[in-house]
């Protein structure tokens, strides 16, 4: 089944064209790995995908589930069943992970028409996928990200992910500022949680490792704001030994 | 008889001179007396929320290694303002938690005055104002450290947050100081929501009002953070949050 379809992508920030005619569509099951150079339009493709304020669409569709999702507010995509995963995860002082996430969760139960979960639920959930994710229940109990190393504000974005239990993730580089054992635990996470017939991914990454742990089913490369290579895993490994130039 | 008090007045120069010019003159002479005895430790709460102007003034005299702590709200619909006078004895201290805000075109302030005239006295100030429509926040605040009182540690803390464009935020700090061997930390900052954080707050499922109210309720939270009574705290935060709500 279909889950996501961006048709002649196009989009701007300050006037300046970034997107320029992005076209994919990633089939639910599906694990497609978007790589590129500096520059490429990566991040603004997870920006767009989002709503991002400031991220000017000019044309071109984008449906998720069938549902128009440029027409939806950032949080509205977020109850339609999207996560972004931030490449910088935000500071927020004075407002715990756990306040937030069971704010969040029961905000798009509520959307959906569904029941909120209790207190006791919830932090039942909670410490379910932070064990998933390796992390103690204590950092869940601190403020979102506040004082958390570059690692752990990953891990916590997985153990976000988790909670939520999205349809399809758009993860916006990751594995980066991960250490080898945490991008272990970070591809076991995201392999734990998205892995299903009913799911999709869209893992944004500028090298090749974070693929060692999740295999990805469709490898693009991004140049200059379009698609402009696609290929299976092996295109990942080539990239990797011949650059981009080379290869796109 | 007191005289009225106009905007020319320093102390009077970011009220609401049209207000004040329709005082009853006799209200200027009104002081509410909290005198703790020395040894001695007690609390007072304040809540300004009224549909017509206000004007509390508490005199505290805070006796020799006595404790005073106050906490106040300031969010009525019109012109408020809460005066502090604070006469503390040697190695007293005095507490003070102190929140302005609201909407509309109101001017709502906090004004305190410490007065360290013995030594090893200790105060400690945090006052937040919250501010959208046409509405104006102020904080003055004095701290006079005589001569004598030497080991005095007296903390200030202001910030200001602007809803809305239109709204206004005044912070004086006013620091004299005649002794040599003090502390005195003051700090005044005034800003906006932190649009990193809302995007990414809607990004997880939580709606613009909710996403608000979180960091809304993250930053006065620093004022109420001193008081050691959850049930006080929480019915503090809710008068506040009120406000937000009734937001128009």
């Amino acid at each position: 089944m279909t889950m996501l379809i961006i048709d002649n992508l196009h989009a701007e920030i300050d006037g300046k064209p970034i997107l320029k005619g992005l076209t994919l569509t990633v089939n639910a099951g599906e694990i497609h790995a978007i790589m590129g150079p500096n520059g490429a339009g990566k991040s603004t493709l997870a920006y767009v995908l989002g709503g991002r304020p400031g991220y000017e669409v000019t044309g071109g569709s984008v449906t998720l589930n069938g549902a128009d999702l440029l027409d939806m507010d950032p949080h509205e995509r977020a109850t339609a069943g999207m996560f972004l995963g931030f490449q910088y995860p935000v500071e927020i002082p004075g407002v715990s992970n756990v306040q937030f996430l069971r704010e969040a969760l029961n905000a798009q139960r509520t959307a959906r028409g569904e029941a909120p979960l209790s207190g006791g639920d919830f932090l039942k959930l909670a410490r379910e996928k932070a064990g998933l994710l390796r992390m103690d229940m204590e950092m869940l109990k601190r403020n979102v990200n506040v004082g958390f190393s570059g690692g752990e504000k990953k891990r916590a974005e997985m153990v976000q992910m988790g909670i939520l239990d999205p349809a399809f993730a758009v993860l916006d580089e990751t594995d980066s500022g991960l250490d080898i054992d945490a991008l272990r635990v970070v591809g076991d996470g995201i392999n734990a949680i998205m892995r299903a017939p009913d799911k999709a991914v869209l893992l944004i990454t500028h090298y090749q490792r974070l693929l060692d742990y999740v295999r990805p089913d469709f490898v693009h490369v991004l140049a200059a704001g379009r698609i402009v290579t696609s290929g299976g895993p092996e295109l990942a490994q080539r990239l990797e030994s011949e650059g981009y130039e080379a290869v796109a | 008889m007191a005289t009225l008090p106009t905007t020319r007045d320093e102390n009077w120069r970011y009220a609401d001179g049209a207000v004040l010019a329709q005082l009853d003159p006799d209200v200027l002479d009104q002081w509410d007396d909290f005198d703790v005895a020395p040894g001695e430790t007690a609390r007072r709460i304040i809540m300004a929320g009224g549909a017509g102007p206000e004007l509390i003034r508490v005199r505290v005299t805070v006796g020799d290694g006595a404790t005073a702590e106050l906490f106040g709200v300031v969010a009525g619909d019109a012109y408020a303002r809460l005066e502090v006078v604070v006469h503390l004895g040697r190695g007293a201290h005095f507490q003070f938690g102190g929140v302005t805000i609201g909407g509309g075109d109101a001017v709502r302030e906090i004004v305190t005055r410490m007065d360290h005239a013995l030594p090893d006295a200790t105060s400690d100030q945090v006052i937040r104002a919250v501010h959208w429509g046409t509405a104006t926040g102020n904080f003055l605040g004095r701290i006079d450290v005589a001569r004598h009182a030497q080991k005095t540690d007296a903390a200030q803390d202001f910030k200001g947050l602007i809803l809305e464009r239109g709204a206004a935020t005044n912070a004086r700090p006013e620091l004299e100081i005649y002794a040599d061997d003090v502390k005195c930390a003051h700090g005044a900052s005034i800003g906006q929501l932190d649009e990193s954080a809302r995007f990414y707050m809607a990004a997880r499922g939580l709606p613009p009002e909710l996403a608000r109210k979180l960091l809304v309720q993250a930053f006065i939270g620093d004022a109420f953070a001193a008081l050691g009574d959850e049930g006080e705290q929480e019915r503090l935060m809710d008068v506040a949050l009120a406000a937000l709500g009734d937001r128009s």
